[in-house]
């Protein structure tokens, strides 16, 4: 019984965390049509910048409490500058290409900033640990956890309702599913196409930068360590449907339960099991859960 | 007809070259050599799966098939020559991806790429968790012979350099025949227009079958070399890293040649190596600069350079 609380808890705590992370995975790939493997790189980036800034504030004696306040600030840093760097500096000229050479483009940069990360801050590894100890534990039942996992699911269950707002609640979302389906209608129609590309991208980077910046005080943070990540965001969201954020939040639960169940009850097949998921999801509906079969244009 | 002839011709004095200077080469440059064959022989199956309109970036899952297939086979079946290892290797790929292609040959484009990296994933997991392949840590794989002579020290070395080099000639005339045929004419018309191809009554997902298991037997036998080479296999070779590097060479290299993605691999390689040397932590940004500049500005490959020299000079 315990095992299985466990199980669900792990499974639910490992879910938002790759929510976070898939979210702008997938609103990328929904509104530009570009499968972005730089993304693990974004990932990283926020993580390298959260480390360093959790470090200055602390080591200037500010009270702890404020290295939250960083680490969101970590997220929106690396998304307003890398997002539109890239954006702007390199996608915008590949738009029309062939989705599978924007996954190549996005491929070289993700080798680019690799290194770039390698260049900036060094190869040895940083440990920012105090926000994750701050918060204490949450005792649940026999089984005790951190409250900063309670803080990721809060994080996690925030962006998908704020994604789920601004895509159906606001004019904004309204001109964005106008570029969705239809981007040379919709450029027709006065709309700043340019600009939708421009936001989403920020976003998605900011979300990417954000899970990065969230698991900064759990690990090490290391050159690398986005690589894994790309694969594991790649299952969610085509595990719950490439453009869809429902999509990634059915995804995410799907990966995190799968992932926590096979460490519980079955370690040897922990790595695979989500990629074996994966798989058979596109075995059976290889556009996902949650999207719908699409017309094949000739 | 006659450009056939020039094609095997070329690929001869390619060989002859290749083991020729093979004596002259220091030592480490002809493991790079030997190494860049493999890859190259890779790569060659992407250009055939690229030219039918495939990316794959689960190339490593046939990498890592034939590498460890040479070696496993070497122990249970008591193969201890090279040669039947490499055999062994390429056989081992091409048979998981006849049964992986009933099920890949009917994805395109994005969807083909992502399953063929959760393929490619659930290989790796599996070899990582597998203790009686040792796991994270690979073994060691170490032919006893090279066509029954000794395979021990320097002489094993150039076998085995000399093995990659008839494997690699042999594909390449083998590929560039199969492409000239009237089968191998399909691959563009499957990547330009399916549904013609299946107007004119030929079955595209046949076509996509096939190439899948060429691919994977070329992949398998790069691996097993590789896996000579070294003298040691580990699951990285199925790691998506790997495929990435693959896919790297491919786009290098462009499509128009069968020879070029073994320059490509032999200028990955040697760009791996001198980076290795002087700048461990910028080798991967130079790789992504090039890779970007030849996507942008080269969309046939670095080939392409060579090809309008050509032809602006005739």
């Amino acid at each position: 019984m315990s095992t299985l609380l466990a199980v669900l808890v792990d499974g639910v705590i490992y879910a938002s965390w790759l929510f976070i992370i898939a979210a702008g995975l997938t609103i990328i790939y929904g509104v530009m049509r570009i499968l972005n493997m730089a993304h693990g790189s974004f990932y990283a980036l926020g993580a390298y910048a959260a480390a360093s800034l959790v470090g200055v504030w602390l080591r200037g004696g500010r009270p702890p409490m404020g290295s939250y306040a960083m680490l969101a600030l970590a997220a929106i840093l690396v998304g307003v500058v890398a997002g539109p760097v890239i954006e702007r500096g390199l996608l915008r000229f590949a738009y029309g290409k062939d989705e599978v050479v924007l996954v190549l483009i996005t491929y070289a940069v993700f080798l680019i900033l690799e290194d770039a990360v390698k260049l900036a801050w060094g190869v040895e590894s940083y440990f920012v640990t105090e926000p994750y100890g701050l918060l204490g534990n949450l005792e649940m039942g026999p089984l005790s956890y951190p409250v900063y996992s309670g803080v990721l699911v809060l994080v996690a269950v925030a962006v998908g309702v704020a994604l789920r707002w601004g895509i159906y609640g606001t004019r904004y979302g309204k001109l964005l599913t106008a570029v969705i389906h239809d981007r040379e209608v919709s450029a027709a129609l006065g709309i700043d196409v340019g600009r939708v590309y421009l936001v989403t991208f920020t976003l998605g980077t900011m979300l990417a930068a954000a899970g990065g910046a969230l698991t900064a005080p759990m690990v090490s943070v290391v050159p690398g360590m986005g690589v894994e990540v790309i694969v594991l965001a790649f299952a969610v969201v085509v595990i719950g449907g490439l453009g869809s954020v429902p999509g990634a939040a059915l995804g995410s639960l799907v990966v995190g339960l799968v992932r926590s169940a096979a460490v519980h009850w079955l370690p040897q097949v922990e790595l695979f099991s989500i990629y074996l998921v994966m798989a058979l999801v596109l075995a059976f509906r290889p556009r996902g859960l949650f999207v719908a079969a699409e017309a094949r244009k000739i | 007809m006659i450009r056939r002839r020039w094609t095997t011709a070329g690929l001869g004095i390619a060989l002859v070259a290749v083991v020729g200077v093979a004596p002259l080469l220091p030592r480490w440059s002809l493991f790079v050599v030997t190494i860049s064959l493999a890859k190259g022989l890779v790569a060659l199956g992407l250009l055939l799966l690229m030219r039918t309109g495939l990316v794959s970036f689960g190339q490593g899952l046939y990498y890592a098939v034939g590498a460890y297939a040479a070696g496993v086979g070497a122990e249970a079946l008591h193969l201890s020559d090279a040669v039947p290892m490499v055999i062994l290797g390429a056989l081992a790929a091409a048979a998981v991806a006849l049964v992986l292609g009933l099920l890949l040959a009917r994805y395109r484009a994005i969807f083909f790429a992502m399953l063929s990296l959760a393929f490619s994933m659930i290989l790796y997991g599996v070899l990582v968790k597998t203790s009686a392949f040792g796991s994270t840590d690979g073994f060691n794989v170490a032919p006893k012979s090279i066509l029954g002579f000794a395979a021990a020290g320097p002489a094993g070395r150039f076998g085995v350099y000399g093995v990659a080099a008839l494997c690699a000639f042999g594909a390449t005339l083998g590929i560039d025949r199969y492409l000239r045929s009237k089968l191998g004419r399909l691959a563009p018309a499957v990547r330009d227009n399916e549904l013609r191809v299946e107007y004119m009554g030929a079955s595209v997902r046949n076509v996509v079958h096939l190439h899948l298991v060429l691919a994977a037997a070329l992949a398998g036998l790069g691996g097993a070399l590789t896996a000579l080479a070294v003298g040691h296999v580990d699951p990285e070779m199925a790691y998506w890293t790997t495929s990435g590097e693959f896919v790297f060479i491919a786009i290098l290299s462009g499509t128009s040649s069968v020879a070029a993605p073994f320059v490509g691999a032999l200028l990955l390689e040697l760009l791996r190596s001198f980076a290795y040397e002087h700048a461990p932590n910028t080798w991967q940004l130079v790789m992504g600069v090039a890779m970007l500049g030849v996507i942008l500005f080269l969309p046939e490959g670095l080939w392409s350079l060579f090809r309008r020299r050509v032809r602006s000079a005739t």
